[in-house]
């Protein structure tokens, strides 16, 4: 049996654009990933449990809404409750480059804007979870 | 793992999601973790829904749950969804439709990757059924991967089977053919509110010999017929068929009163039982054939066996002659013995 990452892809909040969302989902299945996908309308609560279930390696998150300020800070404090915090986040989306640092700072691993390739959070999440694996054996 | 276990035992949440990653990635973790829970086993109701893929599963999957749910009883849920052939890779989406059982610490849901499994479940998924038991889950659900004739997996891992189908799927010869239908013990007529759904309704009675006259008729005499339930006894258990429109909540209190109905049936009849000795024999097959072509893995190097397979495709040697040579590596049974060994 081969070890597969799992991959939680969320929306949070009321935005009802998921076209990104699910290019996104489509191309990690495409690497070779388990890819849960939990659709629209998603409360940050939600998410959190959804991710504890289904034991997500890394989860990622969709926001055109301009919410993505509070969304993110209430998801990484509902991780850090659930003693989740290993778990890495990644955010898609229209993000300001000014909210970009405060983001990094709440705990966000990896933020990508549009025009950011598919291959290129491909990429992130092998890398990321290859450290991650890294950290664990050490 | 036996801090996991004793989490599992406890009911907690990320116990068991971790404890189920560990029985899916590896089959030793899964021996260890069936080993240790096993006495705890066999409290659950262990429900399969299966039905081609858009017939509706999870919407009812989630109905039902809630249904449950009023009912006070704990809900376990195992949603399979295909792997790719290709990439190994899965897009798991059963929990969009099952939203509405968020928030609520009396169920866990869990979506899983078939992994290359053909039946329907997902190789692990006999075990991680197992952990869900003892984690205390009254009721647990299994929704397999969109199936289509031939996927009855999970009448053997079930103790009631659902089968869910759509209108606008095919004609009533398709009622009459052998496969997935023969496997349900409850039929449920999704979309009902759509037309045509009374027919599938009627063909399946028909096909059940459940026509409102008792049997089928046939230039007006009625022609009796017993069937023989799935597992080839004859239970009494008269299958029903059910209309319901999952998306807006309709038949599915009735749908849920017919499972407690099987329930009940197969504890009064001694049925239970004889399906649960179904279902561990079954498994105890699966196993063994899993370990013994291990087994096979270890005697013959994978060099010798591709030799093999490429002596079969150009026609060398035929596929019998090729296995008998496999099972040369094999000492017959009889033979195993401390002698034998020592010639070697």
């Amino acid at each position: 049996m081969e070890i597969k990452p799992r991959i939680l892809i969320a929306k949070p909040g009321l935005d009802g654009h998921d076209r990104g969302a699910k290019v996104v989902a489509r191309a990690l299945r495409d690497a070779g990933m388990e890819v849960i996908y939990t659709g629209l309308r998603q409360t940050p609560e939600m998410i959190v449990e959804s991710a504890l279930q289904e034991d997500a390696d890394a989860i990622g998150l969709s926001i055109l809404s301009g919410a993505h300020l509070p969304l993110v800070a209430r998801i990484m404090e509902l991780l850090t409750e659930n003693e989740m915090d290993d778990v890495p986040v990644f955010l898609g989306g229209i993000i300001p480059p000014d909210d970009i640092p405060t983001l990094q700072g709440m705990g966000v691993a990896g933020i990508f804007g549009p025009g950011a390739s598919t291959q290129e959070i491909v990429h992130f999440i092998n890398d990321t979870l290859a450290a991650a694996q890294g950290d664990r054996a050490v | 793992m036996n801090e996991l276990i004793a989490g599992v035992l406890d009911g907690r949440a990320r116990a068991i999601a971790r404890l189920l990653t560990l029985v899916e990635n590896s089959e030793s973790a899964a021996e260890t973790a069936v080993t240790a829970l096993y006495p705890h086993t066999g409290q659950a109701h262990i429900i399969g829904i299966t039905g081609p893929p858009g017939s509706g599963k999870s919407t009812l999957v989630n109905e039902i749950a809630k249904r449950l749910r009023q009912q006070g009883q704990r809900v376990g849920i195992l949603a399979i969804d295909p792997s790719s052939p290709f990439t190994g890779g899965a897009l798991l989406g059963d929990r969009v439709r099952m939203r509405d059982l968020a928030g609520d610490s009396g169920v866990f849901i869990r979506s899983m990757a078939s992994r290359g499994s053909l039946g329907g479940l997902a190789q692990a998924t006999w075990a991680a059924i197992k952990v869900l038991d003892a984690a205390g889950f009254a009721k647990i659900l299994v929704e397999t991967v969109g199936a289509g004739q031939a996927e009855v997996d999970i009448a053997r891992a079930a103790h009631t089977t659902l089968v869910v189908e759509a209108p606008g799927m095919g004609d009533d010869v398709q009622a009459f053919k052998a496969g997935i239908l023969e496997i349900a013990d409850i039929l449920v007529v999704n979309k009902a509110d759509r037309p045509g759904s009374e027919r599938v309704v009627r063909s399946l009675e028909l096909m059940l010999h459940l026509g409102p006259m008792g049997g089928t008729r046939h230039h007006g005499r009625i022609l009796t017929a017993t069937i023989p339930a799935a597992n080839g006894t004859s239970s009494g258990w008269q299958i029903p068929v059910l209309p319901a429109t999952a998306s807006e909540g309709r038949g599915t209190a009735e749908l849920v009163t017919q499972i407690q109905q099987h329930l009940a049936h197969l504890q009064m009849s001694g049925e239970w039982q004889e399906r649960e000795q179904e279902r561990c024999r079954h498994e105890l097959r699966q196993l063994l054939q899993m370990r013994l072509l291990a087994r096979l893995d270890t005697a013959v190097s994978q060099n010798e066996q591709d030799a093999l397979v490429t002596a079969v495709a150009a026609r060398e040697i035929d596929p019998y002659t090729a296995v008998r040579q496999l099972l040369n590596h094999f000492p017959a049974n009889h033979e195993v013995s401390g002698k034998s060994a020592s010639t070697t």
